[in-house]
């Protein structure tokens, strides 16, 4: 099973499997000899080295090179780049002025910067709370859907809805329902005068928190839809057989249900810590990122779409995003692929 | 097994009390889940000056759709419908050509390369774009395309916004559509191999057309998600007037947009096509959010 991301809009992120199940016979040819084909590196079964002509492989070659070029010149070059510059200073204009300062970036940043450890405490509370509230949540809805029950459909619709919007729009939303004078919850609750006012976006103790009942609205929706997909891998016949053993729904649940969904309790996970990583839009629509709302995607964007460009500060910011997600995607990667290789 | 099955029918009708609990619970939560929504129609529905005089929790007098012809010329929003199109469209057409030629080169073929490629795109995908902005930014501002784009550079052009979405989605959808096209049985291409067919004509006749289920899902998946994007138009566009309708939505408010009823209505409109979508494409979107996630 395999999660990918996607354009960071954070709509979600798409799963897949592979169908070990339904997985085709290798294909006849012999893995006897190989060649080294046109130094591209790959080598080339003797069976198809014998039926694919010179502009076969020509053809295939570029049908994957191209491609490749493309997404490794703006995406992998780009986050190598990240990399050299977070030791540089630059100021952009010219390749000559890049200077090598060694690790006083990331010196700065750890003991001179007021914002990196909020942002980096938020970043964790962002993924605590969307592991806390959605992914059990998400869960139990799904399951409740999954009874078979008169208008699911509608509910799911419901439930699933604020995954279809952009998070800029759900940022004007939910503003909409914080706004202190004429929001919803400060009109509700009269918290709209003074002496008696809750200034939910401009307050630093509260705005985190309700930015993050924004977020958590969402991603449940869209972790519903998952575990929706992921029950429907339950064997029917489990269910009937625990019915038949007297097992009540807490108990057909427990040792039944929740086993089967392992491996999509497994994609919900990696989705929600990158969710929690990229977490930008939303926060950028709602106060900017002022105080209390920091995260680390903030301080980078601020860098550049801000008053000060220092390349390689900013650029030491994503490093430190980029490792706490390489933590994270590496070992899923490799046990998914290394599962991959055994099918 | 009969005799089992009538136990179980017997078993499985579900005790009414608990069913209509159930069904209070979802309709409750549904409904609280609808609640900002609403919350944001009801207040783009009704004109400032009485919300403003009555306080928003109050009976409207009058319910008007002003806010939203008001917010759609004021904005000029059919103009960023435009653009956002003008980057869409090319974008989602571009990632599945290109990705689907990665995924059949990946998975009718066995390269040595193919594992690491297939990680090198699924990994990419998977990083925060925040991690390559900045170099990004910066070659986007050296790049020179003097009379290809507006602006004279990758920045701040339509061109800059649909390579970045293709390099970036077609991670995720080689993925996608690799393992789709490995379950398509070999005997297929194998044919054709044998009979002197092309590669390209394998890909573009046999193996293509039988990936139409999981194209569909994928250029649904990627419509809506490439018409969300709010973060790489605000980063790499910077004229008011190339910005997509998402991004464009932040830089309108407080500019024609001023009061919340008038935001409210804005919001709402710009979401409105990808609901329409939704609505009409929703088995794909779920399906293509899913794809795979159980067998079969």
């Amino acid at each position: 099973m395999t999660v990918t991301g996607n354009t960071g809009t954070g709509t979600g992120t798409g799963i897949t499997s592979t169908p070990a199940a339904t997985n085709p016979t290798p294909p006849p040819s012999g893995h006897s000899e190989t060649t080294w084909a046109k130094g591209r590196g790959e080598q080339v079964p003797q069976g198809h080295r014998r039926l694919l002509t010179h502009r076969d492989r020509l053809t295939l070659g570029l049908m994957a090179g191209l491609p490749t070029i493309l997404h490794i010149a703006l995406v992998w070059v780009t986050a190598l780049a990240s990399i050299a510059l977070a030791f540089t200073t630059w100021d952009g204009i010219g390749f000559d002025s890049i200077k090598w300062v060694g690790l006083d970036n990331f010196r700065e940043l750890f003991t001179n910067n007021p914002q990196f450890w909020p942002a980096v405490q938020h970043n964790v509370i962002w993924l605590a709370v969307l592991i806390l509230v959605p992914m059990p949540l998400g869960m139990f809805l799904a399951v409740q859907l999954d009874k078979k029950i008169r208008f699911s459909r509608v509910y799911q619709t419901a439930f699933f809805l604020p995954v279809v919007m952009s998070f800029a729009v759900i940022g004007f939303v939910w503003q909409l329902v914080y706004n202190p004078d004429t929001g919803l919850i400060n009109s509700l609750i009269g918290a709209n005068k003074p002496g008696h006012y809750i200034d939910w976006i401009g307050d630093p103790d509260l705005n985190l928190w309700a930015v993050l009942v924004a977020a958590s609205w969402r991603h449940t929706g869209y972790l519903m839809i998952l575990y929706l997909a992921g029950l429907k891998g339950v064997d029917p016949a489990l269910r009937e057989a625990s019915a038949l053993d007297g097992a009540n729904e807490w108990q057909t649940f427990k040792n039944v249900i929740f086993p089967t969904l392992r491996p999509t309790n497994t994609i919900v996970l990696v989705v929600t810590i990158i969710e929690a990583l990229r977490a930008f839009d939303l926060v950028f629509v709602f106060n900017k990122g002022a105080e209390g709302t920091e995260l680390l995607s903030i301080l980078v964007t601020n860098n550049i779409i801000g008053e000060s460009s220092r390349i390689g500060y900013g650029s030491a910011i994503a490093v430190v995003l980029l490792l706490i997600s390489l933590a994270v995607i590496i070992p899923y990667l490799v046990a998914t692929f290394r599962k991959e290789r055994r099918s | 097994m009969s005799a089992s099955t009538a136990a179980l029918s017997k078993q499985r009708t579900p005790l009414r009390p608990a069913r209509i609990l159930l069904h209070v619970f979802l309709a409750g939560t549904a409904l609280a889940w609808l609640a900002p929504l609403l919350w944001a129609i009801l207040a783009a529905l009704r004109p400032y000056g009485e919300t403003s005089t009555k306080g928003y929790v109050s009976w409207p007098d009058k319910l008007s759709l002003d806010n939203f012809t008001n917010a759609f010329q004021q904005s000029d929003m059919l103009h960023y419908f435009g653009t956002t199109l003008l980057i869409a469209v090319p974008a989602v057409l571009l990632t599945l050509f290109l990705s689907s030629m990665v995924a059949f080169y990946v998975s009718r073929f066995d390269f040595r390369l193919n594992l690491a490629l297939l990680l090198v795109f699924t990994a990419g995908n998977l990083l925060p774009q925040q991690v390559i902005i900045t170099p990004l930014y910066r070659m986007y501002l050296l790049v020179d395309l003097p009379g290809i784009t507006m602006s004279g550079k990758l920045y701040d052009s339509a061109l800059g916004l649909v390579l970045i979405h293709v390099a970036f989605q077609s991670g995720f959808c080689a993925f996608v559509l690799s393992n789709y096209m490995r379950t398509l049985p070999h005997e297929l291409t194998e044919a054709a191999l044998v009979d002197g067919a092309s590669v390209w004509r394998q890909y573009w006749q046999i193996v293509l057309p039988l990936c139409r289920p999981a194209m569909a899902a994928l250029a649904t998946l990627l419509s809506i998600w490439i018409y969300n994007d709010f973060f790489w138009a605000i980063v790499l566009i910077s004229t008011g007037e190339n910005m997509p309708i998402t991004s464009a939505l932040n830089n309108l408010s407080g500019q024609y947009f001023t009061d919340p009823n008038l935001i409210a209505a804005g919001a709402l409109l710009t979401a409105i096509p990808t609901l329409i979508v939704y609505f009409a494409l929703q088995r794909q979107f779920v399906s293509g959010l899913t794809l795979g996630a159980n067998k079969g």
